[in-house]
C-alpha cells in the first residue's frame, strides 16, 4: 500500500490489490489499458459486495429486524462515504443512481421538465459523451428547447470565447464533461461554472472520467450537479451517484415513482419522501452501493493526489513513446489532460489494431468511444484509445509500443 | 502471431489494402446499405442484375481490413452468378465465418481465406456485413442492414 501522507504511489504494491491484474490472456500478462471504459476492482470492493450478500443481505429502510437494520446502515454508510469523497454538504445531496447516464437523465427529466420551456437553451460541448448529449436532445424535443454546442479546437479544447457568446438569458443549464472520455481533455470547469453563475445559470458536470483520477470537491467547484459512475472508479457496475445542491434538488419533482420515494400514499394523493429518497424509487442496488463505498475508501487510502501524480507521469511517458513512433497520430493534445491517449496508426484500422494488440495481451478500446461528434470533428470513424489507471506501469506502455510494432509488421 | 496470420491471411490483407470493385453503379438495378453500429463500419452496395444474373457489383464505404476485404471479395464472387447461387453462397459464407458450419472449401474457392474469422468472435460481424448487405439488395429490402 502507498504512503498516503507523502502522496507517492507504490505501483507494484497497489497492483497486488487487483486480482484480475494477476491473470494472463493468451498466455501473456494482461495489460489493461481500457480504464476509461471500465476500471478493475480491488479485492476490498469484491469482498465488500460478497460480505454484504453473505452476512447482511435484506431490504433497506423497511425491516425492524437485525439484518435490515445492518443493511440500511451499510447502505447509508456508503452514501456518507460518497458525500465525504465529493465534499458535499449533506447526504441529502447524494442520490444513488445506476451511474452517470442515469444521473444525467434524472436531471434532464426532473429539472428539465419542470424548468425548461419552449425557446429555452441548453449548452453542452462538442466533446461530450453520448450520455451527456442524448438526454438533452430528448428533453429539447419534448419541450421545444434547443441544444447549443460549444465548439472545440484541433487540440481538443473547448473554445471559451464561443462559450461566452452562447450564454444568454435563454440558457437554462450548462452540462459539461469534467474530463473527456474520448480525448482525456480536462475541461476548464471552474471558468465555465463561474461564467454561467454570473448569469444565474446552473451547471452540471459529468464526472465519470474525472472522479477516478483527481480530487473532486463540489463545494470548491461550486457546480450545481455532479455525476459519478461506480464502475469507472473501481467500484461495481450498476451503481453511481448524482450530487445536487440541496436547494435545487428540493425544487425538482420526483422522477421515478414507486416504493421508498414516498411518505404516504392514498388514491387521493401521495406525499413524497425527503431528499435524497424522493429520487430513489424501488429497492436500490444495495450491494452496489456498499461496493462503491468500499471503492471510495480504497481511493482515499491510496490517495488521489498520488494517483494524479502517477497518472500524469504515465501520460507523459506514453505520449512521448507514441509520438516517437512512425505512422502514429495522437488525437487530443490539450494542455490539461487525464491519462488517455487516443490515436491512430497509418494504414491500420483501429479495430484491426485492437485485435492484434489483444493477442499480445494488451486491452485497448477501438471505436467511437460513445463520442461520435468528436470522431466527426477529426474526420475519422474510430480511434484506438489507451486509457490508464494508477495501477498501470511504464513497462505496460512499453508493451503497448511493441504490440503496435507487431501490428505495423503484419500490415506492412 | 499464428492465429493472427490465420485471420489476416495475405489475400485478406491485399484486398483490405487494395479493394476491388469500389465505387457506385449509377444505373444499378439493386442496392442496399449495411451498417455495423458497434464498429461504425458503413457500406453502400450497388448491383446490376440482368435477367437473373449479377453482371456487376460495386461497394463504397468505410471499414476495417476484414470488412473491406470481405466486401471486395464478395463483389468479385457474386459477379456472373444467378440470384439463387448468390443466396446459397451467402448462407455458405456466413456458416463459415460464424463457425456454424464447415463448408466444403471447393464450394467457397478463394473465400475460404475467411475460415480464421470464426476464432475471433468480435470480428465475425466485420466479415459478414457485406454478405448480409448483398442478401438485402437481392431480396429488395429497403431497410438498411445492421449487424446489431
Amino acid at each position: 500500500m502507498s504512503t498516503n501522507g507523502e502522496q507517492t504511489l507504490d505501483v507494484e504494491a497497489v497492483r497486488k490489490d487487483f486480482p484480475v491484474l494477476q491473470r494472463t490472456v493468451y498466455d501473456r500478462p494482461l495489460v489493461y489499458l481500457d480504464n476509461a471504459a471500465t476500471s478493475q476492482k480491488p479485492r476490498c470492493v469484491i469482498d465488500a459486495v460478497s460480505r454484504y450478500y453473505e452476512e447482511i443481505n435484506s431490504n433497506v429502510h423497511r425491516g425492524v429486524h437485525r439484518l435490515s437494520m445492518d443493511a440500511t446502515s451499510a447502505y447509508e454508510g456508503a452514501r456518507e462515504k460518497v458525500q465525504r469523497f465529493l465534499n458535499a454538504r449533506s447526504t441529502k445531496e447524494i442520490v444513488w443512481t445506476r451511474g452517470t447516464t442515469e444521473s444525467i437523465n434524472l436531471v434532464a427529466q426532473s429539472f428539465g421538465r419542470s424548468q425548461i420551456h419552449a425557446g429555452d437553451e441548453i449548452i453542452i460541448s462538442h466533446l461530450e459523451h453520448h450520455s451527456n448529449i442524448v438526454p438533452w436532445q430528448l428533453l429539447c424535443e419534448e419541450r421545444g428547447a434547443s441544444l447549443k454546442v460549444i465548439p472545440m479546437s484541433e487540440r481538443g479544447e473547448i473554445l471559451l470565447d464561443a462559450y461566452e457568446e452562447l450564454l444568454s438569458e435563454r440558457t437554462k443549464i450548462v452540462a459539461i464533461g469534467h474530463v473527456s472520455n474520448a480525448l482525456g481533455t480536462v475541461n476548464p470547469v471552474e471558468h465555465i461554472i463561474q461564467r454561467a453563475h454570473a448569469r444565474g445559470i446552473p451547471v452540471l458536470l459529468d464526472g465519470a472520467q474525472a472522479a477516478p483520477h483527481m480530487k473532486v470537491d463540489v463545494q470548491v467547484l461550486d457546480c450545481d450537479f455532479y455525476t459519478l459512475s461506480g464502475h469507472k472508479m473501481f467500484g461495481p457496475t450498476g451503481i453511481g451517484a448524482l450530487y445536487g445542491k440541496e436547494a435545487l434538488l428540493e425544487r425538482m419533482p420526483p422522477w421515478h415513482g414507486g416504493g421508498d420515494m414516498i411518505k404516504s400514499v392514498s388514491f387521493e394523493g401521495t406525499v413524497f419522501n425527503d431528499l435524497p429518497y424522493k429520487f430513489e424509487a424501488g429497492t436500490p442496488d444495495i450491494a452496489g452501493a456498499v461496493g462503491m463505498g468500499a471503492a471510495v475508501d480504497y481511493l482515499d487510502q491510496v490517495g488521489l493526489d498520488a494517483v494524479s501524480a502517477w497518472e500524469a507521469e504515465l501520460l507523459t511517458y506514453g505520449t512521448a513513446l507514441l509520438d516517437a513512433m512512425d505512422g502514429v497520430r495522437i488525437f487530443g493534445t490539450a494542455e490539461h489532460k487525464a491519462a488517455v491517449i487516443s490515436f491512430e496508426v497509418d494504414g491500420i484500422h483501429p479495430h484491426d489494431l485492437g485485435t492484434v494488440l489483444d493477442r499480445e495481451g494488451v486491452a485497448i478500446r477501438a471505436g467511437h468511444h460513445c463520442a461520435q461528434p468528436v470522431m466527426q470533428f477529426y474526420g475519422v470513424p474510430a480511434t484506438a484509445r489507451a486509457s490508464m489507471a494508477f495501477y498501470n506501469t511504464k513497462a505496460e506502455l512499453d508493451t503497448l509500443v511493441v504490440a503496435i510494432n507487431k501490428a505495423q509488421e503484419l500490415f506492412a | 502471431m499464428d492465429e493472427l496470420r490465420d485471420l489476416y491471411q495475405e489475400m485478406i490483407l491485399d484486398h483490405g489494402k487494395r479493394p476491388r470493385n469500389q465505387g457506385r453503379i449509377e444505373a444499378s438495378t439493386h442496392e442496399a446499405d449495411g451498417h455495423n453500429p458497434l464498429c461504425g463500419d458503413v457500406l453502400h452496395l450497388t448491383l446490376t442484375v440482368d435477367g437473373d444474373t449479377v453482371t456487376d457489383a460495386r461497394f463504397e464505404g468505410e471499414g476495417c481490413a476484414i470488412s473491406t476485404a470481405s466486401a471486395s471479395m464478395m463483389t468479385d464472387a457474386v459477379k456472373g452468378k444467378n440470384l439463387g447461387e448468390v443466396k446459397r453462397l451467402v448462407d455458405t459464407f456466413i456458416g463459415l465465418a460464424t463457425g456454424e458450419s464447415s463448408p466444403d472449401p471447393n464450394e467457397l474457392g478463394k473465400l475460404a481465406v475467411f475460415s480464421g474469422v470464426s476464432e475471433f468472435p468480435a470480428r465475425v460481424k466485420c466479415a459478414t456485413l457485406s454478405w448480409r448487405t448483398v442478401e438485402a439488395a437481392i431480396s429488395g429490402s429497403d431497410e438498411p442492414i445492421t449487424t446489431e
